[in-house]
This record gives C-alpha cells, structure tokens and sequence, in this order.
C-alpha cells in the first residue's frame, strides 16, 4: 500500500506539542488497535493452528501454543496427499495460467480497437461491452454446460478457460481503454504517418507504455481465477482435473472438523494470492483504484 | 466512461482518399475486436438468451427442454418456495429476504468501517501497515475466508477465538454459524472482513485528493476534527461512496463461495440466499427452475447499474 500515500511532510513539533498530540491521539490508537486485531486474529489463528500436531489442536488453544511452541510441516504433508492437494495445486495453475493470458490478449487487442480505431457505432459497441460486466455467472451456467458438452470440451481444461475469459473480458476492455486513451495522440500519429500499421502500432506503442495497466488487469485475473469456486464446481466435470478451492471445498465436508487438515489446505490455497499480492500490490491498488471510479 | 477526453473518430484522413482510408480502418478494427466480441456474444450473450427461454420450460437432465410452462417456475419461486421467499410467518425468511438482510448489513458495515479505518489511519505514522492489514484479506480465496471464519466461530472455546473471547466475558460458547438466528450475522461479518479493504482503500485514495490546505485552513478557523470530516471530507467523499455502494450491492447480489463453503446454505436452510439456491436447484436437476433464478439475480441487478450509470451521468454534467 505504501505507494499509494504520498505522505506529507510535517514541519517539526515540540516536544509539549508531541505529547499533547499523541493524548489527543489516543483514541484514534485504540481504536486502530482494536481494529488491527479483528483484523489478524481469524488469520493469525488459522495460521499457527496449521503447524500444530493434530492432538494438540483438539486438547488446547491456538493461543497457548505461543508461549509454549511445538511446531511440526506434518499438516501440510498429510494434507498434500490425503487431500490430493498437490495435483489440485497443479490444476489450479493449469486452469489460471491460460485463463489469464488469453483474457488479456484478447482485451488488449479490443482495447486498442475502442481506444484508437474509428469504426462506426464504437461507443455504443464498447458501452454494451462494459455493460456486461454485472452479469452474474449463473446467468450463463446451464447454456454453457450444454455448449460445453456439445464441444467436447466438458471433461478437460478447455471449458474453464473459455468460461473465465469471456467473464473477465468486459473488465479488462474496460481498464485497459481507459488507459489507452490517454496516451498521448502525438505519438500514435507520428507512428501513423510513418507508415506503421495498427498492428505495429499496437505493439511496439501501445503495449510497451501500457505495461501498469496490463499487470493490473493481469493481477485481478489471476486472483479472481485462482480464488474461485463457482466455475470450477460448474465447469470441471472430470474429478481428477479438480483446482483447490473444489477441493478444499470437499475436504471441508468430509473432514469437518479436522482442523489440522483444514488449515494447512487453506493456507496452501492462500500462498499464491498472497505472493502475488505482496510482490506486485502497487499495481493491485491502481486496478483496483481504476476500475471502481468510472 | 472516463472523465477525461474520449477521442472522437481518430486522425480523421485528410485528402481525396477519405473513405477507402475509413473503410480500411474499419475492417482492421474489426480485427481487433472481433475475438473479444466473438467469445462475449457465444459465452455470454448467447447463454444469456437461452437461459431466459430456459426459465419459462422444464429441462431433462441432459439439460434439454422437455416441456413450456410459461411462469410456472416464477410462480412456484416467489409464492410456493418457502425456501426461496416465505411471507407465511413474521419476520418473513427464505433466500431473497436472506439478500435483504446482507445488502443492508454487508453493504453499511463495509462501507462504514472502510470509512472510519481510512478516516482514523491517515491520522497516524502507521498508516500504510494499517490499511495493509485490513486489505490483504481482498486477496484471499472466500473459499479461504469461509474457512479462517468458521475456525473463529467454532463453538469449543478452545478452538473458536470469538467463543473464546465470550467465554472469558462470562458468556455461555454459542455455535455461531450452526444456529438460525445466528448463521446470517456470522456469515455476513465474515465478508465483512474480506470486503472493508476495498472500501477503505477508494475512500482514503478520495481522502488524499482532499486538498491539505483546505484541512489546515479550517483548522486554524478553530475547526475541530468532527467539524473537518462532516463539513469538508464527507461532502467530498459522496461519490466515491456511491461508488464504492454500487460494487458492493452488486458483490452482495453475487455472493457464493462463502455461503457454500461455510454452511452450504444451512442449518435448514437458514442462510440460503439467490446465488446458493440457483445452483442447488440445478445440482438437483431443476435445469428451467434454476434458470428463473438466475434471471431474478440479474433482474436484481440491472436496476443498481442503471442507477449507477445515470448518476455518473448527472456527476458529469453538473462536475
């Protein structure tokens, strides 16, 4: 987050006007700390209880295991064959990979399209575009299933990926126009007037300055494939091809109450998201900042 | 959609050979579109039409239409279903009021909180730390979410953290998410959670646009802090919010993954709500009933967006 706060610089105070600050502030401090906590604690418990042996969960708390720490990884190995978590870890990436480039290609071409192409009735095309951003994926559920079968494509990947482009397009043809546009025109006429096609222009223009608004496009798509439920319970009929959150999903009414198992399933579900949020949450922030102030 | 200038028709040609010169760019647009709308119009458009014709028929279970009832599965849906709509008794339960009652709660609570967490952090050093905390949760799978919540919601106090913290006040262990006069507010606080960074990052992007000097000037008048935020940020902050209430209406309509993975709908189908039924009655074989369901979440929808659209319109003109 700390790119998206330009802190302002504060001229000195004195040490009276520091202490009469922070009482003043102290309200503020507890309250952010009450919040703070409501806001690690579900995590923070999980988490530790994912390292403890499977006895100890059931006969003491997540907390009293701080002081006295007696960590084992054999939740997560239990989990990764029991749960068959490790190949559900590979389909989750088979699915997510493809299910993100394909919907950004194709954005970024109908981007380029909206944004620096005259063609008649652009704006009312783009508009029922971005339109079908709210449809909700039930809407389209028994069709596709049916569309799906009638393809051949029910038992692999292939239905899964089609389904996650087509819902994540309208998005992504939405940020990535509203960036293209403001590239500077000069600069795509100039490019035009020395003879580059569109294509050219596209790519050796267009894409290289655009590369914030791609990666957070690119970041929402993964997130939202990787974290989803719905299409992958709809859409994967083949059992083996199953991504986690089905499966942890499986796990959880099998397992109900086997915590050790849980945990580390959840935790597993959560590296990846977390990883791609950390390393890259500078261009999550402006996605996200882009595509909510329309 | 954007504030800033839309071009027009771009470079419009010059010269004797201004319409082969359009043409051709409207043939090479058409390649640049075409993929996209092509996916859109057979994986959405198109199913959309066909779940709407769905909705007025009964489906077999290879999904193909058996025979035409006309309104049936909308009459059997909004005055047979209990599940779905129960008016017999007061409060009236099933799964729309169920949507009510998270687009009240769900939508205030994330909107107000995201608000005071911006409002209170951009007061103190560790502001980024802050919002970090509460925003990491928007990455997380709901799949993950409804399992994190339901271990704080376990009803030993040894394993439920909320439980624990109840017990320790002197309360009796309730089974938060097991009981039906209970199951709906655990769910919706658990999105809550997951949800209020979204807020509060729009919000305090929008607090930061507020100009400091205006801040200082108002200070120096003698302004206290109460008077700073209603008299000048939250005047400023109406239309991000308005925003921010539109996606989260829109999400609240949606909502699945939690849902089915914490309760799947119970106990007794407590916390049903449009999105779990739609799906259960079709992983039941009712391919046209589900289809009706589907379409009353959409038609929930529509109205929010038009509202959107039109204000943002109106903000257009009158900003």
């Amino acid at each position: 987050m700390a790119a998206a706060d330009a802190t302002v610089a504060r001229p000195r105070e004195t040490p009276s006007a520091r202490i009469l600050g922070f009482i003043t502030r102290t309200p503020v401090h507890l309250g952010l700390i009450v919040i703070a906590i409501i806001w690690l604690v579900p995590t923070v418990g999980l988490a530790v209880t994912s390292f403890r042996p499977r006895g100890e969960i059931q006969s003491s708390s997540w907390w009293s295991s701080l002081t006295h720490p007696d960590f084992t990884l054999e939740n997560y190995t239990d989990v990764l064959n029991r749960g068959n978590m490790d190949s559900a870890f590979v389909n989750s990436l088979i699915i997510t990979i493809p299910a993100t480039l394909l919907p950004l290609t194709v954005a970024a071409l109908a981007a380029y399209g909206f944004s620096w192409i005259p063609f008649p009735f652009r704006d009312t095309i783009f508009l029922v575009v971005v339109a079908l951003m709210i449809v909700p994926v039930q809407m389209a559920l028994v069709p596709l299933l049916t569309l799906f079968r009638e393809l051949g494509i029910a038992n692999g990947f292939g239905g899964i990926w089609l389904a996650h482009t087509a819902f994540g397009l309208p998005l992504g043809i939405f940020l990535l126009r509203n960036f293209f546009i403001t590239l500077p025109r000069d600069l795509i006429e100039a490019a035009r007037v020395d003879g580059a096609s569109n294509l050219r222009i596209f790519l050796k223009v267009v894409i290289p300055l655009s590369v914030p608004a791609l990666a957070a496009y690119g970041i929402f798509q993964f997130l939202w494939v990787w974290n989803d439920l719905l299409m992958a319970f709809i859409f994967i009929q083949n059992g083996d091809l199953l991504p986690m959150t089905v499966r942890i999903n499986q796990l959880q009414s099998t397992y109900g109450g086997e915590w050790h198992l849980l945990s580390a399933g959840a935790f597993l579900l959560m590296i990846v998201p977390l990883l791609v949020f950390f390393a890259l949450q500078r261009y999550f922030v402006q996605g996200l900042l882009a595509g909510s102030v329309k | 959609m954007s504030s800033t200038a839309v071009p027009g028709p771009v470079g419009r040609p010059r010269g004797r050979r201004l319409s082969s010169v359009f043409r051709r760019q409207g043939v090479q647009a058409f390649l640049f579109i075409s993929p996209a709308i092509l996916l859109l119009a057979v994986l959405i458009v198109y199913p959309m039409v066909r779940t709407s014709i769905y909705s007025f028929a009964n489906l077999n279970s290879r999904l193909e239409v058996t025979r035409w009832i006309g309104f049936d599965n909308y009459t059997r849906l909004f005055t047979k279903d209990k599940s779905f709509l129960n008016l017999d008794e007061f409060p009236p339960s099933g799964a729309l009021v169920n949507n009510v009652k998270w687009m009240i709660l769900y939508t205030s609570l994330s909107l107000l909180l995201g608000l005071l967490i911006a409002v209170l952090a951009a007061r103190v050093r560790y502001e980024s730390l802050m919002k970090a905390i509460v925003f990491v949760p928007m990455a997380i799978a709901a799949t993950a979410v409804a399992i994190i919540w339901k271990f704080v919601y376990e009803p030993d106090p040894n394993l439920g953290s909320l439980n624990a913290f109840t017990t320790m006040l002197g309360a009796d262990p309730i089974a938060w998410y097991g009981r039906a006069d209970t199951v709906n507010y655990a769910l919706i606080f658990a999105y809550v959670w997951a949800s209020t960074g979204f807020a509060m990052v729009v919000l305090s992007a929008a607090l930061k646009g507020i100009s400091e000097e205006v801040i200082e000037a108002a200070r120096t008048d003698g302004a206290n802090e109460w008077d700073i935020f209603r008299r000048i940020q939250l005047p400023l902050l109406s239309l991000p919010i308005a925003v921010v209430t539109v996606w989260l209406l829109v999400n609240v309509i949606k909502v699945f993954d939690l849902i089915y993975v914490m309760t799947g709908g119970g106990p007794g189908g407590a916390s049903e709500v449009i999105a779990v039924t739609m799906v259960d009655e079709f992983g039941n074989g009712e391919g046209g009933y589900s289809a009706a369901i589907a379409v009353v979440m959409l038609l929930l929808i529509i109205p929010i967006m038009v509202f959107n659209i039109r204000r943002f319109r109106s903000e257009r003109v009158t900003g």
